[in-house]
């Protein structure tokens, strides 16, 4: 059993919904997630964010069907901090 | 309680409430002004059989529906897909599962009904004088005239709401629709024959 505890991902997204409520909007899917958010470059229509997501237990599956619904796509996936556990 | 995911769809949807409300006052006042010229006609005119004009002012009310309902949903659509589809460009993703395929699928809806519903609503309230009187009910005066004033009340209102928007004193805004209003009972009047 392995837990995801930091990712790190490039995000292309709108401009709506702002840094703000896009951060929000992840961090409300588990109590426990501390989301970190970066503007790394604006355009006319898009911005590129650097997002930080951070937790016990990281469901990535959901994180990224949230941003897709945002409107945003996930360029690439920059850091990932996974602890394993012990087997018996 | 609103899930996070419709407040994400509330605020894109939310973009649209101004126009809504544009449209809401305008078609408002197209209705308020079709159904103040029909009850300033009939009643110059001395029209006397009831069910005649009702019959006429619904076939109007409904006319306006359809029309501000139509209009507006077509042309709303035509530019949500156009922003859609400069966003997807953009991004160069598909965007019709996220938010924003969602607004641009309900909003026009959204903005239709308003554009339709507004004069609708409006003419009813206008032609309601003309119902109670059809069905025996006494009015103080003819129930055209108590229809032309329920008009200019109306009128009154919008304008004074369109007072309350751009922050005007809503006495003047809404005396100022009157004024209109009654420009064109004068010029109705001016054409009888």
């Amino acid at each position: 059993m392995t837990t995801t505890r930091k990712i790190v991902l490039d995000v292309l997204k709108p401009h709506k919904p702002n840094g703000v409520d896009f951060a929000t909007a992840l961090a409300q899917l588990s109590p426990d997630y501390h989301v970190r958010l970066s503007v790394v470059e604006m355009d006319a229509k898009t911005e590129s964010v650097i997002v930080v997501v951070e937790g016990n237990n990281i469901a990535f599956d959901s994180v990224s069907e949230l941003i897709k619904k945002m409107g945003a796509s996930i360029h690439s996936i920059d850091e990932v901090e996974v602890h394993g556990s012990e087997t018996i | 309680m609103i899930r996070e995911k419709d407040k994400q769809l509330l605020s894109h949807i939310y973009r649209g409430k101004k126009i809504a409300r544009r449209y809401m006052v305008t078609n408002g006042f197209d209705g308020t002004l079709t159904m103040l010229g029909m009850m300033t006609g009939f009643y110059v005119s001395g029209t006397k059989e009831l069910g005649v004009a009702i019959n006429a002012c619904l076939g109007a009310a409904v006319a306006l529906f359809v029309s501000g309902f139509s209009s507006a949903y077509l042309s709303e659509k035509a530019e949500r897909q156009e922003e859609l589809r400069k966003l997807e460009q953009a991004l160069l993703i598909d965007l019709e599962d996220s938010h924003y395929g969602d607004a641009s699928r309900y909003l026009p809806l959204l903005i239709a009904s308003v554009n339709g519903l507004s004069p609708l609503s409006l003419s009813l309230i206008i032609v309601a004088p003309l119902f109670l009187a059809h069905h025996g009910i006494l009015l103080p005066w003819s129930p055209f005239l108590v229809a032309i004033a329920v008009a200019l009340i109306c009128i009154f209102l919008l304008g004074v709401y369109l007072g309350k928007i751009s922050r005007q004193f809503w006495l003047w805004a809404g005396l100022r629709t009157v004024f209109i209003a009654l420009i064109l009972v004068a010029t109705i009047l001016m054409f009888d024959i």
